[in-house]
């Protein structure tokens, strides 16, 4: 190990690159740097084998044969939901509802907590910086309802502008949905103050905390919001499978979202009775060794210190920041004091796509692109944009290849 | 493959420095072409005199791969006949799309074969071919049409 890893006394990073299998192979020649996490995380041999055991020894129905594998596959899926719930912190068990991702998770509110509460000529309030997973499924029912999608802008830096959230909060709006870290900035955002605001006027606030749950502890009930929506395979589990967390009252009040099996309780002809929360939302057979994939995959990271994760990450972003500054031509796009994972950057003179081609060659995954965001890329006034996006197993000498192969970028359009 | 192949000198000159970037006077026919999932724009234009392109350009935003695409095929098809441009585009479609092992007529595309390392990059193809089908859209249609590659 080289003395640059000089962190590795709190955290190990070498150690955690044993973990995870696909980390070790060659691209094009060349040691893979993946730095496309935002995307979609790598999964360590843990969630892998846990899956595998699922479909091996265990593979039933959930919640309704009798038989022994039938009860062993239920408690796997309920035993995951306990680890959402105390991984959120939730305070009732109830409150966990899987779902496929963040993604069915806000449409799920849209079309459920939505469709029950916002009428016409009622607002919306969202921001600048929403992945269009959090912004479509609000025009969606904006639009059937009649009512309006209100957006907190933000500034150059990409950080919300704070000072404008109080004016666009009124008596018409119904629900607040913000993102915790966003995709394409890395911003933080200050959802407890954004929240302090809301409740003062009776708003709920639904938070997409699809890019933070990797990235640092989370806390529903200290961040005080009213809905969380998560997914799994950003957080080292398997795709298809993430999370809503909802308050228990909201979340009674409800109506059901897809009908089917599960979420009844008792069917006539003439008229059903919806089973209880989180029943109520899970209509069919639901994604079970997925869950039991994303249990493990909370399990592991309980395994690691996440105070020491943050400060690695903290210091690569650091490290990274520096050096692509140092970059002839490079510019950062988002550059929040608060910020988490994300270098995004645009290159003088070279399009995005022509970076992520011409990095692929040297072995660097990054994304480029909008990134689900193009609302966003318009006010930053850029087409697309190169993101590189950490996790806890990439290393300094990954962010030297980066740098490496954008000089490669460089010398091919010179 | 070496990545010359693919930026070659001919494709990072019309990348710096694109033919016919313009919108023409006159103009009859004009498209919109959009990659939705990288965000390139491109609108091209022509000017067709009874089955003649008499001018054809374009305008918009892309990389590398989309923008000396489309400048080259304005320098290509400007002049030719409605015809001999739809046979073009056959081709040149051909080119991109064919599997990498096979053979492909290159004399027949001139200049154009330059473009043909694209065909080893799948994730790239779409670029490559963004303004001829924005081309064909315009020409097919008088009033403006919006073309996405997805």
């Amino acid at each position: 190990m080289s003395n640059k890893s000089s962190v590795a006394t709190a955290f190990d990073v070498q150690k955690i690159r044993r973990d995870f299998p696909i980390l070790n192979q060659k691209i094009h020649g060349k040691p893979l740097v993946y730095l496309d996490n935002a995307a979609t995380t790598q999964k360590p041999q843990a969630v892998i084998d846990a899956m595998v055991r699922s479909y091996a020894e265990d593979n039933a129905n959930i919640h309704r044969g009798v038989h022994l594998l039938s009860e062993r596959a239920t408690r796997a899926y309920e035993e995951s939901r306990i680890k959402v719930q105390k991984f959120l912190n939730a305070p009732d068990l109830r409150e966990i509802i899987f779902v496929r991702g963040t993604t069915e998770a806000i449409n799920m509110v849209a079309q459920t907590f939505g469709r029950a509460n916002i009428g016409k000529g009622d607002e919306v309030l969202i921001t600048e910086m929403e992945h269009h997973s959090n912004i479509v499924p609000w025009q969606l029912i904006c639009e059937e309802k009649g009512a309006n999608l209100k957006v907190l802008p933000i500034t150059d830096e990409g950080e919300l502008r704070m000072d404008l959230l109080d004016s666009l909060l009124t008596d018409r709006t119904k629900i607040v949905a913000v993102v915790h870290v966003s995709n394409s900035l890395g911003t933080i955002n200050p959802i407890t103050t954004i929240v302090e605001k809301a409740h003062a006027r009776g708003i709920p606030v639904l938070v997409d905390g699809a890019q933070a749950v990797a990235h640092m502890p989370v806390d529903v009930q200290a961040l005080g919001c009213d809905f969380y929506a998560m997914s799994g395979h950003k957080l080292f589990g398997p795709t298809g499978i993430g999370a809503l967390w909802g308050r228990l009252p909201l979340l009674e009040k409800m109506p059901p979202y897809q009908g089917g099996g599960d979420m009844i309780s008792a069917v006539t002809f003439k008229k059903t009775t919806y089973n209880a929360v989180p029943n109520k939302f899970e209509a069919g057979t639901p994604n079970i060794a997925g869950s039991v994939g994303l249990g493990a995959a909370i399990d592991y990271l309980n395994g690691i210190d996440f105070g020491a994760v943050q400060a690695y990450e903290a210091e690569l972003l650091a490290y990274g920041t520096k050096a692509l500054a140092a970059v002839p031509g490079i510019r950062m796009v988002g550059t929040a004091s608060n910020k988490a994972s994300i270098l995004a950057f645009v290159m003088e003179d070279v399009h995005p796509h022509d970076i992520g081609t011409i990095l692929d060659q040297e072995g660097v995954a990054i994304r480029t692109g909008h990134h689900c965001t193009q609302p966003l890329m318009e006010r930053m006034c850029v087409p697309a944009t190169a993101r590189a996006s950490l996790a806890l197993y990439n290393t300094k000498e990954e962010i030297d290849a980066l740098v490496g192969a954008l000089a490669r970028v460089r010398e091919i359009f010179a | 493959m070496d990545l010359r192949d693919l930026y070659q000198e001919v494709i990072l000159d019309h990348n710096k420095r694109p033919r016919n970037f313009r919108v023409p006077d006159p103009v009859n026919r004009k498209a919109e072409g959009y990659n939705p999932l990288c965000g390139d724009k491109i609108t091209v234009f022509l000017y067709v005199e009874g089955d003649r392109i008499k001018d054809l350009t374009f305008q918009g935003t892309g990389c590398a791969i989309s923008k000396a695409s489309a400048s080259m095929m304005t320098d290509e098809l400007k002049g030719k006949t409605v015809g001999e441009a739809d046979a073009f585009f056959d081709k040149f479609h051909t080119m991109l799309t064919a599997p990498a092992t096979s053979e492909v007529e290159m004399d027949a595309l001139g200049k154009l074969a330059v473009l043909s390392g694209v065909r080893e990059y799948p994730m790239r193809v779409k670029c490559a071919s963004l303004a001829w089908h924005t081309m064909k859209a315009a020409m097919k249609a008088e009033q403006e049409v919006v073309v996405s590659t997805e």
